[in-house]
Order: C-alpha cells, then structure tokens, then sequence
C-alpha cells in the first residue's frame, strides 16, 4: 500500500509543469492570423544534445503579423558545462555581467511563456531537443508544443525541378540574405529570432496556406501527381 | 528597459529625424515600446475617415503608399525611415489618407503616448515636427495648391507628378567645383570636364562672388571675346544669385525663370554672405518633377547607390501608368520603359564592379534572359541572368569563376533592392549554374539541345532569349552562333522546342469559356502567363530560330520579321505581332492596377469589352499553335 503511494508521488510533477500540460487542452485557433507562434532560438555551448548545455534561450511571440518588442522572451543560464571555442561564437561569456539563472528557473519561464503555442524557428528540432535534454536532466517530460521549421518552409517557396538543384539545407544567414534581413544580432539568441520570425513571415506570404493545418502538412515535401 | 531587439529598433530609429536628436535613454525607452508589424503587399494599414490608431508609423523596410479615397493618385510614397499617420494623432483627427503597402513591408509602430512627452520635453522634435507640418513635406493638402500655382493642370496628360514633388525640398549636388577670381579660364575649363559638371563657382574667402556656366564659356570665350589665358573673373557673372538651402522644388523652379538662369547657388542661409554649400542645376529640377525618359535616364547614370536607382524605379512606374493611359503605341512603350529598366541594370553593375576590391580578371557579359531579353519587361517581374565570361587557362579556373560569383551575387542583391525580384528558381548569375565561361557555356548549351528532354527545353527556351545587358557584345555573339550551328546539326531540337511550345494549356476550353486554374493559390484565376503570354512567345521563338535570325528578342517584331520572311502567312504572323503586344497592355495594366506582376487575372473584375478582346488573341494563338504542329511534325512525338 505504502510502496504504491510512493511511487504515485514520484511522478507527480511540480505545479508550473502542470500549468504548462493544462494549456493543451484547448485546441488552437484555425487560422494562422489567430494563432500566436512563438518563435524560438537557443545558443548552446555545441551541437551535442547529451553533453552541450544551453547558454541561452531567445524567443518572441509573433501574433496576426505583429511582434510586440516588450513581450520578448530572454533569459541567461547558469553553466557548469563550458566549451571555450563555442563561447567564442556566441560571444557569451561564462562570467560575463548579463544577470543568470538556475536551468530549472529558464525552463519554468519558458514554459509560462510558450504555452500551448506553436513554436517557430530555424531547424526548430535541435532548439526542441536542446530544451528537451534539459526537461530531461531535471526530471520533467518533453515539451508538448507543435512546431515549424523555416529551414523546410523556405525550400516549398523555390521551384521545383529535377535541373535545378536545391540545396538540403538553408542556412539562416541564407535566408536572412534572401529576405534582406539585417545580420547585425547573429549568434544572439533573441536577435536571430527576430531574423526568424520575419523570414517566416514573408515566407509564409508566398505559401498562402489556408490554415494552421495546411501550413504543418507544407512542411513535407510535395507529391507529384500526372 | 531594453532587451536585443529593442536595442536593435533603437539602432535603426536613430538613424533618422527626430529619432536622431533624441537622448539615448529616451530612445532607448521608446524603442522598448515599438511593435514590429508585418504588411503584406496591397494590404491596408489604415483608411480615410478611420478613427487614429494608438501608433504612429515608421517604415522600417518595403514601403507604403498614402492615397485619397477615389483617386488612383498617389499622394506620397513612404520608404525606409519615413514617418506617417503621426499628424492625425496629434491634432485629434480621423486619417484623412489611405496607407497601403506598396510591398512586402515591415513598419514600427511608436505608440503615441510614449512619444508624446518625449516630443514635449525635447523642444528640437517638436521644432522638427511643427516645422515637417508647416512645409508639407508629408501633407496630402498641397495637391491643391499646383494648380495654382502652374495654372489648370491638364488632366489629358494623365497623372505624371505623382508625388507632390512641387513642395518637396529639392535634391542639389555638394559636389561643389569652386575656383578663385585669377584661375585662368583654361584651367577652370578643364576641371569642369574632369568633373563632369556644367557650372562653376568663383568664391573669395569661401564665399560666394561669381558663377561661370557653359554657356558663359561658349558665348564669351569661344567666340574669341575673351582670350582662354585670362582669368575667371573676366567672364563670370556676378553677383552670384543665392538661396537658402531649404529651397522647395517648386520655390526652384520659380527662381529658375524668374532670373533666367540654369544654376542656383545655395547658401548655409540664402545670402552671400555665407559659404556655398551647393549648385542647383534646371537638371536637378527636371529629375524631381521626373516625368520624362530623357531626364529619368540621365538621372540613372547619375545615380551613385541602389537608393537612388530604386527611387527613380517608382518614377519609371509612374511614367508607364502615364503612357498606358494615353494609349500610346506599345511598340514604343516597351522600346522606353526597356531602356530605361537596361540602364538601371547597367547602372547597378558598374557600382558593383566599382565595389569589387579589383577589376574583373577577363572580359566578361552580363545577359538577360526571358522577358527582360525579349524587352518586354514592363513591370518588375523576377530577375533572369547569367554570365558569360572569357576563357581562361584550367589553372585560373576556379578563381575565375569565384570571383564572377561574387560579383553576380553582389549584383543580384542590389538589383533586388532596387525592385527585381529574386528569381524563385534561382537562375540568376549568382548561381554557378548559371555562371560559365563560353566554353562551359557552349558545352551546356549543346548538351540541352543534343538531349532535349523537357527539362532542357525548358532551360534553352528561357536562355534562348539572352541579350546583352553589360560588357562584352562579341562573347555573345559567339555563342548565338555557336547554337545557330548546333541547331542546324541537330534538327530534331526544333522539334521538340515546338513541342514545349505546344504544352502549354490552351487558353480556352470547349465552350470557348476561359480556362481557369482549378487549385492552389491561384483558384479560378485566369492564368495570362501561361495560357496567353507563353504559347504566343514560345512559337515565335522556335520560328525565328529555324531562319537562325539573331538579335530579334522582342516577341511583336520577331513575329514581324516572320511576316517578311514567309509572305504566304503573312496574315497570321501580323495578328500574332498584335495579340501578343495586346496581351502584354493587358498584364501590365492589370499589373499597374493591383501592384503584382499582373500574371493572374480575377475574370468577374473583367468588363465585357475587356474579354472580347482576349478572346480574340485566343483565336490567333490557336492558329499560330496548328502551324506549329504542322510545320514541325510535333504529332510524331510521343507527347
């Protein structure tokens, strides 16, 4: 009987992990101009997702076209795990004066920011798996929220033919170029979600997708058909 | 308050009145405050008589363009660092403008109650804006006043000054060539030429006291009156007539045929008594007012960076709405608006090129491809280039090819922030596929045409069309006739060049009802491009190559040559020359009308007259098509 109990408390999680699982209940909204996104960027110490840890993480809620600049989302963390040449990247150092706090205390933030909302960025999946190792590590679930990946949206807006060879990958000084988007905050994480989000906008403008749904299936690769 | 992306608004604020003069906390504070807004193209960001928004606007990129309800005049462009629909906020009124993004745009919004104290406390902007009021620089009620000032404005002319211009201040060059009473005339001649300007100033202490123009050389020196070995103040005029320098466009003109002069000097406070700070030609004038080719053109060449060159673009525009309204021929059109598009393009180029850290390694072309090589590119549609460059030895190869990617790539990008769009299949210079020597060129150009799958009929006909845009006419030439050979060698390509021509959808289905297209963005569009503009073109390209005619690329005279050549089909060849100038009106008036590329057309917004007179053209594309078929045995294909 005890030993059930325990068990049961064990996975209990803390209360702003159940706010955050509350949030998606609700469904979201249809269409895209209803839909807040929040778009997302983190600077990590390296690409590896077990042993990196993240620096920082950048993000900004983009609603029916409009970015609220004081709404942003931006928060410094704490580091035991340290690599010289990436901190040389990212230009933040380890004992630099920006004020930090505890991996658990960004997570808990970010989660009472991004909500249900759908999360935006460039090659979104390593930002989600970076915040994921990190839930990990402080024994909370992965993340919930939907996302999208300008990386892929970028390529439905080229043309398609087997002569012209598209590249795999897109960089997002690429696509800042493309969209004649200021570089000036590279490698800061809330400066380059602003590249993001305004490269996914005018991406976006060229897909007219119907809807919410229709802009998650665009992702993929199209179907030919005869 | 501030976090990197206010830091980043700040940055750009600052750059431009009143933003500039503000202290940095204050800035700092207002830059906090700003929402980023995204606009589409042709989307509204507020309309006459609407209530005033807690914002005011500044374009951050793209531009917006002020109108009056009821009128297609544009009252006002607003580009990069503009401020609009602040006034109404201030005076507590409704907008009595309509704000509609010309392009993709992206604006900061300032909210009016963060602002408002910061323009109370800082008296320099609240100068700036009392004074931006008073000289209506951004005031939609100066319209009014042109006719009063000119007399009635003719209304025949259609509506060339766009912009109200007449109040605007006035563009001066402060490229200012002085000299001192005693330089001799000779010398003051040569430097004139050196510096390629029509006027020079004789100043005494750094002041103004003569002025001596081509015309006082001309008229004093080479009729032998005064000897070239004398000194300046032999032949200038004097005084010098002087204005302040917040001169209004209009208050020049005036000035100019009051005094019956072609130069204004402008001083630091309009009296000699101050240093000159800058000559004001009738050319200057001529450009502001911009509604003539001639100036257009010469302000191009003149035009030192992007800025400028996309400036003019918007009078280019301007000028083209004025012509369709005159309905002047389109041949001749095409023939103006062509050039002047070229001469931006060149113009982009060599500021590039001066912008490379050295001179390009061979001689080298700049083409253009598709439209923009037939000449029929009216409206801005996507950039189609390549370049072509001088063989060099295998070990300079790479570098070669290097350095001309660079150079297209820096040359693409300006042309976008002129106006061209970026080509979505990338088949521009800055693509390597799209970057060869002529011996890459004429073996990728033979491979297309000894393998003519779909594909590389797709590629030849784009590339077919190539014109010299800048650079080396005889690298070219050689290669039309490198594939004028090539053509004659492989006949089967002709075919299967007339065979893409015929894939195309037809333009009208049983019922000789338009066609429309069924999914996608585009649902129950009329697509122009493909279904009209395309078949049309493509049959007078594989025609004119089976003479091995070069150096026709406009599709109405290529067909006209084709009347020449063939007598016997005469008839049809001349109707073709007319449809496809018929439709090329019809996409750039739509084009001008709804500010795209003009390519789909919404059917129900088409009046009765408008779609007789498609259809019409149908009837000729379908028979320009039969001989196709015919003459190229396309049946024998598998298709």
């Amino acid at each position: 009987m005890m030993g059930f109990f325990s068990k049961k408390k064990h996975l209990e999680l803390p209360e702003f992990w159940e706010t955050y699982a509350n949030y998606f209940k609700d469904k979201l909204p249809e269409t895209i101009s209803e839909n807040t996104f929040v778009v997302l960027d983190t600077e990590t110490t390296g690409f590896n997702m077990t042993k990196d840890r993240m620096l920082c993480i950048g993000a900004l809620k983009l609603r029916d076209n409009t970015i609220v600049v004081k709404e942003s989302f931006e928060v410094y963390i704490e580091q035991e795990h340290y690599d010289a040449e990436s901190a040389e990247i990212h230009g933040i150092l380890k004992k630099s004066k920006k004020e930090r706090v505890s991996e658990l205390e960004a997570l808990q933030q970010f989660l009472a920011y991004a909500k249900n909302h759908v999360l935006v960025g460039h090659h979104v999946l390593f930002d989600v798996g970076m915040v994921n190792a990190a839930l990990k590590r402080n024994g909370l679930p992965q993340l919930l929220n939907k996302t999208l990946d300008t990386g892929l949206l970028y390529k439905r807006t080229l043309l398609i033919s087997t002569v012209l060879r598209k590249k795999e990958n897109y960089s997002l000084d690429e696509l800042a170029e493309k969209f004649r988007i200021s570089k000036k905050d590279r490698h800061t994480a809330l400066g380059d979600t602003l590249i993001t989000a305004i490269a996914f906008l005018a991406i976006v403008e060229k897909l007219k997708p119907k809807n919410l749904k229709d802009l998650f299936k665009k992702q993929n690769p199209p179907k030919f058909g005869l | 308050m501030k976090n990197t992306i206010s830091e980043r608004v700040a940055d750009f604020l600052k750059k431009f009145p009143p933003f500039n003069i503000l202290a940095e906390h204050q800035l700092e504070k207002l830059s906090y405050e700003v929402t980023i807004i995204h606009k589409e193209n042709n989307s509204l960001v507020f309309s006459e008589k609407e209530p005033p928004h807690n914002y005011f606007y500044v374009v951050h990129k793209g531009a917006v363009a002020l109108t009056k309800k009821g009128s297609q005049q544009m009252l006002d462009i607003c580009d990069e660092g503009d401020i609009f629909g602040l006034r109404p906020l201030l005076a507590h009124e409704n907008y009595k403008l309509q704000a509609t993004a010309r392009e993709e745009t992206i604006l900061y919004a300032i909210p009016i109650q963060e602002f408002k104290p910061i323009a109370l406390e800082n008296q320099q902007v609240g100068d700036f804006l009392i004074e931006s009021f008073a000289s209506n620089t951004r005031n939609p009620y100066s319209l009014k006043h042109r006719g009063k000032l000119y007399g009635v404005p003719n209304e025949a002319e259609g509506n060339p000054e766009t912009k109200m211009l007449d109040l605007q201040p006035v563009r001066y060059s402060t490229n200012l060539v002085t000299c001192s009473k005693e330089t001799q005339i000779k010398s003051l001649a040569a430097s004139m030429t050196q510096r390629n300007v029509g006027c020079v100033l004789v100043t005494q202490d750094g002041l103004p006291i003569g002025i001596i123009t081509n015309k006082d050389l001309r008229n004093k020196v080479a009729t032998g009156l005064v000897s070239i070995t004398e000194n300046a103040e032999a032949i200038m005029s004097s005084p010098v007539i002087t204005y302040s320098k917040d001169l209004t466009i209009t208050q020049a003109q005036m000035a100019l045929m009051k005094s019956q002069i072609s130069h204004l000097c402008l001083t630091e406070d309009g009296t000699t008594d101050t240093p000159a700070i800058g000559i004001l030609s009738k050319h200057d004038v001529m450009v502001a007012l911009g509604n003539n080719p001639a100036v257009l053109m010469r302000a191009i060449k003149r035009a030192t960076d992007s800025q400028r060159l996309r400036t003019i673009r918007h009078s280019i525009l301007n000028l083209l709405q004025g012509y369709l309204e005159q309905n002047i021929p389109m041949g001749l059109v095409c023939k103006i608006i062509s050039e002047l598009n070229d001469a931006t393009i060149k113009q982009v180029i060599q500021i590039c090129i001066d912008q490379m850290e050295t001179p390009p390694p061979v001689k080298f072309t700049w083409l253009a491809m598709g439209s923009q090589g037939r000449g029929e590119q009216l409206l801005t549609t996507d950039q189609d280039n390549a370049i072509l460059y001088e063989d060099v030895p295998t070990e300079q190869k790479e570098e070669t090819q290097a350095y001309f990617l660079q150079l297209g790539k820096q040359i693409s990008t300006e042309l976008n922030l002129v106006g061209f769009e970026y080509c979505p299949a990338e088949m521009m210079a800055s693509n390597p596929l799209w970057c060869h020597s002529l011996e890459e060129w004429k073996e990728v150009t033979s491979h297309w045409m000894n393998n003519p799958g779909p594909d590389e009929i797709l590629l030849s006909s784009i590339f077919f069309d190539f014109n010299v845009n800048y650079g080396e006419k005889a690298l070219a030439d050689e290669l039309s006739l490198h594939i004028f050979e090539n053509a004659k060698k492989y006949p089967q390509f002709l075919t299967h060049l007339a065979s893409g021509a015929l894939q195309n959808p037809s333009p009208s289905g049983f019922f000789r009802d338009f066609l429309v297209e069924q999914d996608g963005e585009h649902k129950d569009f009329f697509d122009l491009k493909l279904r009209a503009l395309m078949p049309i073109i493509d049959a007078a390209r594989v025609l004119i190559l089976s003479h091995s005619i070069k150096s026709i690329n406009n599709t109405a005279e290529r067909y006209e040559k084709l009347a020449e050549l063939e007598p016997k089909n005469k008839e049809l060849y001349l109707a073709a020359s007319y449809a496809s100038k018929a439709l090329l009106k019809f996409r750039t008036r739509q084009g001008l009308q709804h500010n795209d590329s003009g390519r789909y057309i919404a059917l129900d917004q088409l009046n009765k007259e408008e779609k007789i007179k498609l259809k019409r053209t149908f009837k000729t594309i379908k028979e320009i098509q039969e001989l196709l078929q015919i003459r190229f045995q396309v049946k024998n294909l598998l298709r």
